[in-house]
Parts: structure tokens; sequence; C-alpha cells
């Protein structure tokens, strides 16, 4: 049996679980919630990838971690850049959130129901301190060091947190 | 045939020009803003609007061939459809690049939503995508023109620079928008009353476009094709 003939999406995404994520290698680019499908075709691996923010330049070093992981496997890659069904911060697995938490970074709330976020909910929402779990929070900057998070800053334990942006 | 929501490719160039200049304008307030704060978010607001330039453009590049560089960096100066607002420097006065910041992303949050509705679902999916992000550029906009508008010097500077650059605003958006672009300026910015003035459309480059062009496509025209 050839390598070729091993390949199974199962396996694909097992191996796409272990890429870090660039910028935040504490998470995986699966529990991103980036990759939207993986299919298989004889030594044909399409990977459907639906970007984070669209100026991040991370997002073509994931892209090429992907086509290298499924090179490694023995599979030809083609990585397509979904547009028409947009990421969400909402896809981040629950793992993911947890493991953001612990690195120091506080997870995204959830997506308003109708329209977008507004200013009134980063600043009066119930923003949790990754260091101490302190709900005193306040907003710091709308911006951070990359456009997915933002800066706030722990009343309790007087430590600023990034605080990932809802999107 | 077209209907009256799908934007030409001109439409789409036209946005992915304001974005990039726009972004590259934001990006000289890096280091010099009135705080560290600010020097963070007009560095991040210009990456993110350089971002959704490229994506426009690469939307722009199916009907024109090439590439977002190619679209982005070999053109002429005269051949941008940019609207003379974002071209304007205006870097060392915060009123006025305050003024220009929410005159400009009310405007965007208007053509963006038609975008929302396009039966391309590349173009939806993208606006929608586009969408999110730039709520964060309304948010923190208005909150600036807010703060100002609390003090009278803060207030006489902003409300200044909004009535100098409405004409310029104005041609941001096109037809109908532009009464949308109006009910959306009075009801958030009450301290404004908007001048019946005629707009400056796109086309008309300012001054300072041909050096910012210059600069902006400098590398890239020192080594032609180079890849970095």
């Amino acid at each position: 049996m050839s390598v070729a003939a091993a390949l199974t999406p199962e396996r694909v995404w097992e191996r796409l679980r272990e890429i870090p994520d660039p910028e935040i290698p504490v998470i995986s680019l699966v529990d991103l919630g980036v990759v939207r499908d993986v299919a298989v075709e004889g030594e044909r691996v399409r990977v459907d990838f639906t970007p984070t923010f669209l100026g991040c330049p991370a997002l073509e070093v994931m892209q090429r971690l992907m086509a290298d992981a499924v090179r490694e496997l023995g599979g030809e890659p083609e990585v397509i850049v979904r547009s028409d069904d947009p990421w969400t911060t909402d896809r981040i697995t629950p793992e993911g959130r947890a493991k953001l938490r612990e690195a120091g970074f506080a997870p995204p709330g959830p997506r308003p129901a109708v329209g977008q976020v507004q200013l009134v909910d980063i600043q009066r929402g119930p923003f949790r301190c990754p260091y101490c779990d302190s709900t005193d929070t306040r907003l710091d900057n709308i911006f951070g060091p990359t456009p997915c998070r933002s800066i706030r800053y722990c009343e309790r334990c007087r430590q600023p947190f990034e605080q990932f942006k809802t999107v | 045939m077209r209907t009256a929501a799908e934007p030409t490719v001109n439409q789409l160039l036209a946005l992915a020009d304001d974005e990039l200049i726009l972004g590259w304008r934001d990006s000289e307030w890096t280091g010099i803003a009135p705080f560290l704060e600010e020097d963070v978010a007009f560095s991040s607001i210009a990456q993110t609007e350089i971002g959704h330039a490229r994506a426009f453009y690469e939307l722009a590049a199916r009907e024109l061939g090439g590439t977002a560089d190619t679209l982005a960096f070999d053109r002429s100066p005269a051949e941008y459809r940019s609207s003379p607002l974002v071209e304007l420097r205006l870097v060392h006065d915060w009123g006025k690049t305050i003024a220009r910041h929410v005159l400009y992303e009310l405007a965007d949050a208007i053509r963006i939503a038609e975008l929302k509705e396009s039966d391309d679902a590349d173009l939806a999916g993208l606006a929608e995508k586009i969408e999110r992000e730039e709520a964060y550029h309304v948010m923190h906009a208005q909150m600036w023109a807010d703060r100002l508008a609390e003090s009278d010097e803060g207030r006489a500077r902003l409300v200044a620079g909004l009535e100098e650059l409405w004409p310029y605003a104005l041609g941001l958006v096109e037809g109908a928008a532009r009464e949308r672009f109006l009910a959306s300026v009075r009801e958030r910015l009450p301290f404004f009353s908007p001048p019946d003035v005629e707009p400056v459309e796109r086309g008309a480059h300012v001054d300072e476009w041909a050096k910012l062009w210059d600069e902006m496509t400098m590398v890239r025209r020192s080594a032609p094709g180079g890849q970095w």
C-alpha cells in the first residue's frame, strides 16, 4: 500500500491539529477555527482556509505551514482561501479558549446576536482577567499589538492584559 | 445583467485605493501620535485598512488580471481612483485627522453594508468580514469625535476640520448613498451642521498625492519584480 493510499481526512485533520498559530503558538490552527474543510481525493488534499483578520501577516505563514504538513503526509496540497464564509471568533474551540486563557490572553466574547460589537459592549462587558479571574477590568485601548487584540487593565491585580477582539 | 447592488471593477478599485492610501496616511502617525495608545491605534488601523485594500485588489484582479501588488503599486498616479479625502496629508493636525477618520468611517460603513447585498458570494462574504473589523474603526473614530467635542477648544478644532473636509468626504460615496451618509453624519455628529456644498469627486487628485505615490511605490520601482 502506498503512502498516498493511506491518506484520509482524519489523518490530515490530526496533522493540522499539531500546527501552532504563528503568532500565538499556544493555540493550533484547528482550535483557532480557520480550517473549514478537508477533502482527500487520491493524493490531492484540499484544505479550505478562512483567514482571521485580513491585515494579519500570519495568514501566508498559516497557508504555507498547512501545505507543508500535507506534503509530509505524502499528499499534494491545495489550500483554498475562502472568502464566502467569513471566519468569526465564535469558531475558536472551547479547548482553544482554555489554552489562550492559560497563556495570558483573554479569549473573545461571543458575537452580538444582531449587528456589530459596540464601544459600550467592550467598555462595560464582564471581561475577565486571565491572571486573577477578576471581572473588575477596564478597556485601555481598543487596539493592541496585532489586529486581533485589544488592551485591558485589571484593577484587582493591576496588570494590563491582551483581550481578543470579537469579530 | 448587473444589478444595482453589483459594483463595477472601477468601484472595487476605488475602494481598494481609498483603503490603501488612507492606511498609508494613518501610518504617518506611528510614533508621533499624541500618546502611546494612539500610536498603537493608528498603526493597527493602518494595517487593517491595507489588509482590506489587498482583499479588494485581489477581487479586482479576477477581472483585470495581475495581482494585488501590481494593482496597488504599478499604476501611474493619474490611474488611481482614490478619493481626494484620503490623499490629504493631515499629520500634525489631530483635530483634522479625527475629522477625516470619523467622516471616512461613517461613509465606509454605508458602502460596505451595500456590498454585503452582492450576489457574488466572495464579495458579500468579504464585505461581511470587513464590516466586523471596521466596527472597531468606527467606534474608535466616534470615541475620539465625542471626546474632542467635550471641550470648547477640541470641538472648535474638530468642527473646523469637519467643515473643511466635508466636500471631500461627500465624494467618497455616490448616488443615494450620499443621502444616507448625510443622515448618518447628522445623527452621529450632532455638533456639526454639514454645509451645502459641491462634492470633490474622484479623479481630482490633490497636490500631495504625487509625493505620496512616489514614496509608496519607491521600493517597488527600485527593484522591479523583486520578491520579499
